[in-house]
Formats: structure tokens, C-alpha cells, sequence
């Protein structure tokens, strides 16, 4: 998994081999291209920038160019094993309809989002009083594409409202390293969250 | 005045049409036959050993068998598709053997309606018999069959000829290992059915169009045939096309206040019917509207789109245009729709232009590209 950006790395561990997989924000489809490649995983990317569109079809790899914020309306109930979105969920207009959307859709979801939660972040906004720009969060108040920021506590609030089910938890660093501070105050010190979600 | 064009380098160069006879019978879908016939056709690269590297274009509504090259150094246009075919082009001919056939009941060298009939030593005229889209398949087949081509690496065209390679799939599963279905639907709307009917209604009130025996009485029905295709050249255009090139210009100084062309749009609309007349043939523009309003293979499964492509084993790439509204990035998506249910190998890209329909004829980079990098991946042999 040498060339797989960390947290697919993590993704991958989580998906069954021969299974169908709906990739939304997809980028440059490398997580379905090692699918395909490792795990005999067969589905689709779903973007709607050009520049990562034409680099699906660089890789050779199942690319739909859409908007997910118009929803998943095109792909029917249950008919993919996995749907995952990988730190897309920020930059959507209207995440709550999405996640709705993959638990359609998917018998699975997988989504990562960056904690919005972690200390740094919380530090940023109360010593310096401005928003929070990280290594994760790069951009500026103003030009930033993440607009629904959220911390692993709204996020798993979310899910109870919504009767969604979570079947599985990764919280790690961007390296993708777990620690012991993290396991202890997720909320605090973990960076990315990982979840495996599923309707009720 | 030296008239010779430099042939450009990435140009296939001069081509020259091929025919071969057909004389096993042809059943068409409207139950007719066709005893024998003739396809014209060009071919530009190299056939490979494994016979695998062959690609099938498929001409739309006007077009024929002239895709790319020229068939003259004073000829100013090149063939309809030569911005995607050639060497180092999106259909690239260092890699690919290109075949590229008019459909019959065209008027370009394929057996049509201008044609003799064995039966009667006249043209067929109105008797030449109603051709659909399989039909066409069916002739493309054989001509596979003719030049020693089992399977085609990929079958591509935009529009009209995107519908045949979508038909390509479904009709001979084994024989197609891509397609390509550019700016297409996958059947007519109504509204799309009622444009043809009216191209169809201007053509056929022509008084010169006697019944479709004008032949017979040596002339055309210009006026008609030229309405029919101003009609049609408005589809093919976005509106944002039309008001970027021509906006309100005026052809003269100032408003006359009559009948006469008096903006640039009608102008450009008239000479193009105009232009349309002296080569394309009335009787052919019916049958190829009518195919159009035939297209439609889901019918077979009772409407279900998804099922016509259920046994199929190609893999698919589709493209769409912003403002194309005559095949809209919509007809597209159902064409996605269906194949993703269908659990079909597809990518779907939708191309901003503001070409309108036309767009998949047009030199839009970022189209070319991703055609260029899907074909990139069509493996043939000896590489």
C-alpha cells in the first residue's frame, strides 16, 4: 500500500474483498484503482471537478463527473456493498442530505472527516481569536471549500438523530497513527475520524 | 491563386473511399429486404496481425464515410471527424485501424433512396425501404466480417452515431470491447421527434418533391430540404452560440423594414440550407430522421434500458455538453443510469462548451483529452 495516501490506507483495511464500491469526491480514483488492483473491487468514482475527472480516466478507473450535492439519485437503493467519502463531507452544501444519500445507497458508508474538535484547533480560535488554519485546514475564513466543519461529537450526535448506525470508529493523526492520547479524548487530540456507518 | 492546402501533420492525409457489394440479402427491421447492396467506406491506419486494434466511427444525421483526411489537395475541409482521428490524435492512427462506412440509404456511394433498383432500372426514391438503426449495425457487421475484423477494439460517434455504437453493444456483445457514446440519448423525446416531423412536413410539401420521385422530374425540393436543415442546424446550436456569433447584427447599415435577410443569423441559417441542398439528397434526410425517431432499445426489454444492456461486455465512455439541449447532459445520465444499474464498466464526463449539439464536432480541448487518455487504455496487441 506503499502509494496509497494514509488515510485510503485505512479505508482499504475496512473494505471486503470482491465487493462494489461508490467512491464519492474520488479525486484522482486512486483508492478504487488499488481496490480494483488488491481486492478484485469493482465500482465507481463520483466527482464533478474536471481536473480530477480526467485524471480517473488517466487511471483507468470507473469515473461519474457529478455534483453530490444534487444527490445520489442515479443509483438505486442498497446497490453498492460500500459507499465511502473520504474528507469530502466539509465541502458539501448539504452533508445531512448526503450521508442520507450512502446509507441509501451503500449496505455500508465509510466516511473521514478532519476533527474539527481537536485541541489545536480549539487553542487557535481562543488564544488568537481567529479561525483555526492547520496543516488539514489550510485555507483562509474566506476562500476555504470546507463550509460544514464538524467535530466527532456533532458528527456522532448526527447519527443518533438520524438513526444511523455505527458500526466502527478509527480516530487517528494524519499520519495514521493511533495513540493513547487519542483513544482517551478522541474529541481532543484526534485529527481525522474514520466511521463505518450503516441505516438502522 | 495556389488553392493547395498544406496537409497538416497529424492529418491522416489523403484518403481514398473503398466499396464492396453486398449480395447475401439484408432483412431490416421493418420487414423489407434489401437483396444486395453497396457500403462505401474509408479506412486510415494499419489493420495489426491480431487483427485487434480496429475501430469502428459511426457517422451522425449529414455526415458519411469521409471521417478524417482529405480526398484532395484542394479540398478545404477536412473529414467531419479528423480533430479525433489521425496520428497522435484521440483516435490515434499509429495505433488504431480506423474504418469508417456510410449507412445505406445515404446519398454518399452507399446503396439510398438515389440508387437504382433492380426491380424497376429506376432510383428507389420513396420506395427505398425504411432503415433503422440495427439495420445499420447489421451492414457494419458484415463489412467487419469483409475486412477480417472480429471484434472491434471500439465503436465511437457522437449523436446519430453514438446511438449505433450503444446498439453495437447490445446487438453483438462479443464484438465490441469499447464504446464510446458521445452528446447521444438513448432514445428521442417528444420534442426531438416533433423537430424531424416538421423537417419531414417541409420537405414533403415541397412541390418539387413529388411524392420523393423528384428524380423522375429533375429537380430537388430545395426549398423544402433547405428549411429541414435550418431547422436542424437551430438544434445543433445553443443559444449562447448563436447570440456569440451572430448576436443582432445586421447584414446591412440599418433596418430595411421588409422581408428580405436582415440579420446576420438569418443569413448564416440560409446559406447553410443552401449549402446543405447541392449535397445532401431530400429523400436520405427522411430516412435519417426516421431512424432517429425508430432509436430506441429498450423497447425490446418493454422500456427497460438497464436490461438492453444487461448481457452486453463492453466498456463504456460517455461525454456530454453544457449546452447541448437537443441531447442534453440528461439523455446522457440515463444512458449512465441504466449501465450503472447494469453493473457496466462506464465513465461519464460532462464537457462545458457552448457549442450546443455540435460540440462533440468541435475542438474543445478538455473533451479531446479525456478522449485521447480513455482510448490510451484500449489495449491492442504488439504493444
Amino acid at each position: 500500500m506503499s502509494e496509497l495516501r494514509a488515510d485510503l490506507q485505512k479505508i482499504c483495511e475496512w473494505i471486503e474483498p470482491n465487493t462494489r464500491v461508490l467512491d464519492l469526491g474520488c479525486g484522482d480514483g486512486s483508492l478504487l484503482a488499488w481496490l480494483k488492483e488488491n481486492r478484485g473491487v469493482s465500482g465507481y468514482g463520483v466527482d464533478i471537478d474536471d481536473a480530477n475527472v480526467r485524471a480517473c480516466i488517466e487511471n483507468d478507473v470507473n469515473i461519474i463527473q457529478a455534483d453530490l450535492d444534487a444527490g445520489l439519485t442515479d443509483f438505486d437503493e442498497g446497490s453498492f456493498d460500500y459507499v465511502v467519502m473520504s474528507q469530502a463531507l466539509q465541502a458539501l452544501q448539504f452533508p445531512d442530505r448526503t450521508i442520507a444519500e450512502m446509507t441509501r445507497v451503500g449496505r455500508q458508508s465509510i466516511v473521514t472527516f478532519p476533527n474539527f474538535g481537536l485541541w489545536m484547533h480549539r487553542f487557535h480560535l481562543m488564544l488568537k481569536g481567529r479561525m483555526p488554519v492547520s496543516k488539514a485546514l489550510p485555507a483562509e475564513w474566506y476562500d476555504t471549500k470546507n463550509i460544514h466543519l464538524c467535530t466527532i461529537k456533532d458528527f456522532e450526535r448526527f447519527c443518533q438523530q438520524r438513526s444511523i448506525d455505527i458500526a466502527r470508529r478509527d480516530i487517528v493523526d494524519y499520519a495514521h497513527k493511533e495513540s493513547v492520547l487519542m483513544k482517551t479524548w478522541p474529541n481532543l487530540f484526534g485529527e481525522l475520524a474514520l466511521y463505518q456507518i450503516r441505516a438502522k | 491563386m495556389n488553392n493547395n492546402l498544406q496537409i497538416p501533420a497529424d492529418s491522416v492525409g489523403l484518403v481514398k473511399p473503398q466499396s464492396i457489394r453486398f449480395e447475401e440479402p439484408l432483412v431490416l427491421a421493418c420487414g423489407k429486404v434489401l437483396a444486395e447492396y453497396d457500403l462505401v467506406y474509408e479506412t486510415y491506419g494499419t489493420l495489426n496481425a491480431k487483427a485487434d486494434n480496429a475501430v469502428l466511427v459511426c457517422h451522425a444525421l449529414s455526415a458519411d464515410h469521409h471521417a478524417a483526411g482529405y480526398h484532395s489537395e484542394s479540398d478545404k475541409k477536412p473529414g467531419w471527424w479528423d480533430i479525433c482521428i489521425g496520428p497522435g490524435k484521440a483516435v490515434d492512427t499509429d495505433r488504431f485501424f480506423v474504418v469508417s462506412s456510410s449507412n445505406i440509404g445515404h446519398c454518399s456511394g452507399s446503396t439510398g433512396p438515389r440508387s437504382i433498383n433492380p426491380d424497376t432500372g429506376k432510383a428507389y426514391g420513396p420506395d427505398f425501404p425504411m432503415v433503422t438503426v440495427p439495420d445499420w449495425v447489421k451492414c457494419q457487421k458484415r463489412l467487419a466480417e469483409k475486412l477480417g475484423i472480429i471484434q472491434w477494439a471500439a465503436v465511437a460517434g457522437g449523436s446519430l452515431g453514438a446511438m449505433q455504437a450503444m446498439q453495437w453493444a447490445i446487438d453483438f456483445p462479443e464484438s465490441i470491447r469499447h464504446a464510446l457514446i458521445i452528446a447521444s440519448a438513448p432514445k428521442l423525446s417528444a420534442q426531438n421527434i416533433a423537430f424531424n416531423a416538421v423537417a419531414r412536413q417541409a420537405i414533403m410539401s415541397d412541390p418539387d418533391f413529388h411524392g420523393g420521385r423528384y428524380y423522375d422530374f429533375d429537380v430537388v425540393p430545395a426549398s423544402g430540404l433547405k428549411i429541414a436543415r435550418m431547422l436542424g442546424h437551430i438544434t445543433y446550436l445553443s443559444d449562447d452560440s448563436m447570440g456569440d456569433k451572430f448576436g443582432r447584427e445586421l447584414k446591412g447599415e440599418q433596418l430595411n423594414y421588409d422581408y428580405r435577410v436582415e440579420f446576420e443569423v438569418e443569413s448564416y441559417l440560409r446559406y447553410q440550407g443552401e449549402a446543405f441542398v447541392n449535397h445532401f439528397d431530400a429523400n436520405t434526410y427522411l430516412l435519417m430522421t426516421k431512424a432517429l425517431d425508430y432509436f430506441d432499445p429498450a423497447s425490446q426489454e418493454g422500456g427497460n434500458l438497464s436490461a438492453a444492456f444487461k448481457k452486453t461486455s463492453a466498456k463504456y465512455f460517455l461525454a456530454s455538453f453544457t449546452t447541448d439541449w437537443r441531447f442534453s447532459p440528461e439523455r446522457s445520465r440515463e444512458i449512465v443510469k441504466a449501465l450503472t444499474r447494469a453493473k457496466k464498466d462506464v465513465s461519464y464526463l460532462e464537457f462545458e462548451s457552448n457549442h450546443g449539439h455540435d460540440a462533440f464536432l468541435a475542438p474543445i480541448s478538455s473533451y479531446l483529452d479525456a478522449f485521447a487518455a480513455y482510448m490510451r487504455h484500449i489495449k491492442v496487441s504488439g504493444e
